[in-house]
């Protein structure tokens, strides 16, 4: 427990990356993210130059290509989403393979399945190279407010003791020989919801009262200053800037 | 008696405190005591006597459905709690609890930099905090790599950086060593500020605290000095306290 | 229900970050007089429950699956404002850390995950809570209407806003019936999962639950050995304060700003050229940009070309929501930070 240890989507390494301050890499992420949602669907080169991009910072970051596609899995359900949108889309249609598909559904599904996937990319590598204690001393000095702060560090902070209580929890449900197979059972991952709750509640709350025994008045004090150099900044905004240029192009060409 | 008029403000004052949790079991039902500046008391009672219910009251954590608490004076309440949380350090039961940063000196560092202190300032007083507990080595280490015994040494130095009117801890000698356990004293003994002590380690009341409160069913039921409370088989029987086998308090001699 | 990026068009997401930085800022407001300092922990552990339920899929039938929203669970348990806060912080961590819904998206999320749900289901539960009789089966009684109403609301309302800025022209019919015939279904396990969470919560630590505040037995002390009535103390100052008033304000701002967004984007078939060949607005959002933006130095601002212009006024659009989201949190913290000294912060969250 405690907010200073790695989560599973963080892979430790020294590179530059990594090395970079918080709320850089977090202004560049969602900059990059803004100009690429931003480029026109039809422009179907500057996704690609969009990925190469991506690519470069996780040859930086040295995030093997592996480790990113798998993380990329958790876009399985837009995909199916998308993959419906051919179909169901009206407007012109064209015939492909004897199928009659929207043409407008299948731009649709283009530019959810491009965005959305350098969307999530993006995140997947900021997560990557930025330990979660980082990221909320990134939020905070972006000026997230404090109480948005304070509960994403309670929630990050608690999310250790909730998933090591749900996994006890399976354990002792699969051990006695269930597993959730449809709508009979939600009365029992019900009832375990309501008991995980108190359990983790319990057990996160001593902590809280050491913590403000201790003078704790809802902001995390600040012990050491995070700061961003000029270079610092410069080096992460490179990818946004670098995206906007591509951005730029697609409107025009 | 509740006021002592030898010393001019006592440390602590409790007054006819009641607390009830609200699923309606009532924990304390009236506790009224008072610690002068600079003594040593143990708080000793029974399991589920309301020994933790009442030291969460001390510094305004849970408070009061009826009665007082004052802090040098201070009262506990709303309008005074930075104040209140300065003046009162707890060490709680687990150090685990206690310890949540990612390092010993960001845990010290804690207390002082909520109440705003920074810089070099903030750099001695953790300094300060933990060479009085003999941890000064270990200021870079993660708490949870550290023997029990250390992180609750650590524990004591997190409340001590804050340099509070009174110290209370709560079952400081359970789960320690002989060695550990030894150590923590000398510790306590060489501080210099308010001791409440909850424990229900007889010995080491009696080691180190010249008086002891009873607290049982939620009242004070005896005050006094702590080697007669230890002697009095009536009143130890009667409050379900039982002395380790083979120990027999008047045999010991207690340097204070 | 988590919505990626590039699923609704620029103007659309920007609105809804509007409405969502509205709805965000008023709860920061409205969260100061629910959370007191032993409550704090508790927003934070409902954040981690909801984020580890949305994770945590349910069978509904037909081999889909759906998860919990966790509005209405929220919103009971530590009250409305603060449940927004929780949704809103499950969102923007999952976009950050699992990139479960799109970042430009999070606006969008926020309103019709976070918003929609924790409003229609705190409604829904404070009209049944004052309906019924004052007894602990109601509230759970309650709690298990309010989630089940909450999940097809926010069906419905991903649906407007798809029908608004959906980048897709599925017909809007077969998106709102299928939406809401599916979350109906889930919203059942949802209603579920909500009733036993806060009824197993109310059985073992009544005090946990923001919704059934102000039961408590008189307090006794004993004297001499006999248990007496202890004096009256002051009654403790919860419940029947309104908060009402401000959730109203805030809501009828939030939709007025996104009426008007909307209906300006919606007036122009391609928002975003629109946007742009208007100067005003253009020269408008480059001095914003430039005022706080590290873009600023780096040779965006100038550009005269009306072409390039337009090209500008994509990445403009959406950056108007944060720009609009900053200003307004900014707003917030500095009167915030401005009424105390950083020295006696332990108590301001009061409890008046």
């Amino acid at each position: 427990m405690g907010a200073g240890h790695a989560h599973k989507l963080y892979r430790h390494g020294h590179s530059p990356v990594h090395a970079l301050p918080p709320h850089t890499k977090l202004t560049a992420v969602f900059a990059f993210v803004v100009v690429v949602v931003s480029t026109p669907r039809t422009a179907v080169w500057a996704f690609a130059l969009y990925a190469a991009l991506l690519g470069t910072v996780a040859y930086a970051a040295r995030v093997p290509a592996s480790f990113l596609l798998k993380r990329l899995l958790i876009e399985i359900p837009f995909v199916a989403f998308a993959v419906l949108m051919p179909f169901v889309a009206q407007g012109e249609r064209v015939d492909v393979l004897g199928v009659s598909l929207s043409v407008n559904g299948l731009w649709g599904a283009w530019n959810v399945l491009a965005k959305g996937t350098l969307g999530v990319a993006a995140s997947v590598l900021l997560a990557a190279t930025t330990e979660l204690r980082e990221l909320l001393l990134g939020l905070q000095r972006l000026r997230l407010p404090p109480l948005l702060v304070q509960i994403a560090s309670f929630m990050i902070r608690y999310g250790d003791v909730i998933t090591d209580e749900m996994r006890r929890m399976r354990i002792a449900r699969e051990s006695r020989g269930f597993e959730a197979r449809g709508v009979r059972h939600w009365g029992v991952l019900a009832k375990s919801a309501g008991a995980l709750f108190i359990r983790s509640y319990e057990r996160g709350e001593r902590v809280h009262l050491a913590m403000i025994s201790r003078g704790y008045a809802g902001s995390m004090p600040v012990i050491d200053e995070v700061t961003a150099s000029r270079a610092q900044w410069s080096y992460a905004l490179a990818l946004p800037c670098a995206a906007l240029v591509v951005c730029l192009l697609g409107w025009f060409l | 008696m509740a006021t002592d008029s030898v010393t001019p403000v006592p440390s602590l004052e409790v007054s006819g405190l009641a607390f009830a949790y609200p699923d309606g079991h009532q924990a304390l039902f009236g506790v009224d005591f008072s610690l002068a500046r600079g003594e040593r008391v143990a708080l000793l009672g029974p399991n589920g006597a309301g020994k933790t219910t009442l030291v969460l009251h001390l510094n305004g954590i849970l408070t009061a459905g009826a009665g007082t608490v004052r802090v040098a004076g201070l009262p506990v309440g709303r309008q005074h709690m930075a104040e209140i949380r300065r003046r009162v350090g707890i060490v709680f039961q687990d150090p685990d609890d206690q310890l949540f940063m990612p390092s010993v000196r960001e845990d010290v560092a804690f207390g002082p930099a909520a109440a705003g202190l920074k810089g070099a300032e903030l750099e001695a007083r953790v300094d300060r905090a933990l060479t009085r507990v003999g941890m000064a080595e270990f200021k870079d280490r993660p708490p949870h790599h550290l023997s029990f015994g250390q992180r609750r040494r650590v524990a004591v130095a997190t409340v001590l950086a804050m340099e509070p009117e009174i110290l209370v801890l709560d079952e400081p000698s359970s789960n320690l060593d002989p060695a550990s356990r030894r150590e923590l004293a000398d510790i306590l003994r060489s501080l210099d500020v308010t001791v409440l002590m909850v424990t229900h380690d007889l010995p080491y009341a009696l080691e180190l605290c010249p008086r002891s409160l009873v607290l049982s069913e939620g009242v004070i039921a005896a005050d006094g000095r702590t080697g007669e409370l230890l002697a009095d088989d009536d009143l130890m029987r009667a409050h379900r306290l039982e002395l380790p086998f083979g120990f027999d308090p008047r045999s010991v001699s207690v340097g204070a | 229900m988590h919505v990626p990026d590039g699923f609704i068009n620029a103007p659309v997401s920007a609105a809804a970050g509007v409405v969502a930085a509205g709805a965000v800022a008023v709860s920061l407001r409205g969260a100061r007089r629910e959370l007191d300092e032993r409550t704090a922990p508790l927003a934070g552990l409902v954040a981690a429950f909801v984020f580890a339920a949305q994770m945590l899929n349910f069978p509904v039938a037909a081999g889909t699956s759906g998860h919990l929203l966790g509005g209405a669970l929220a919103a009971i348990l530590v009250g409305p404002f603060t449940g927004v806060l929780c949704l809103s912080v499950v969102l923007l961590m999952q976009g950050i850390l699992f990139a479960d819904g799109g970042l430009t998206a999070l606006g969008v999320n926020i309103t019709v995950m976070g918003v929609v749900t924790t409003v229609v289901g705190y409604a829904v539960f404070r009209a049944l809570v004052k309906v019924l009789p004052k007894k602990r089966p109601s509230i759970t009684v309650s709690a298990f209407v309010a989630a089940l109403l909450s999940v097809p609301a926010a069906a419905a309302a991903f649906t407007l806003v798809y029908a608004v800025g959906g980048t897709t022209d599925v017909p809007i019919g077969q998106v709102l019936t299928a939406m809401v015939g599916v979350h109906l279904l889930i919203g059942i396990g949802e209603a579920t999962i909500t009733a036993l969470t806060v009824g197993a919560v109310i059985a073992v630590r009544p005090d946990l639950v923001y919704g059934a505040r102000g039961l408590t037995a008189p307090l006794k002390l004993r004297v001499n050995g006999e248990l007496v009535d202890a004096p009256a103390a002051e009654p403790v100052p919860v419940a029947a304060r309104s908060p009402r008033k401000l959730l109203l304000a805030g809501l009828v701002t939030s939709l007025l700003l996104a009426g008007f967004v909307s209906f300006y984007a919606s007036a122009n078939p391609d928002g975003l050229e629109k946007v742009a060949a208007d100067k005003g607005i253009d020269a408008k959002a480059e001095d914003h940009a430039a005022a706080d933006s590290p873009l600023a130095d780096y040779g965006v601002q100038g550009i005269t070309d009306s072409r390039l212009s337009g090209g500008l006024a994509g990445v403009i659009g959406v950056g108007v929501t944060v720009v609009a989201g900053t200003g307004v949190f900014w707003a917030v913290r500095r009167r915030r930070t401005g009424g105390t000294s950083p020295a006696s912060t332990s108590d301001i969250p009061g409890n008046a």
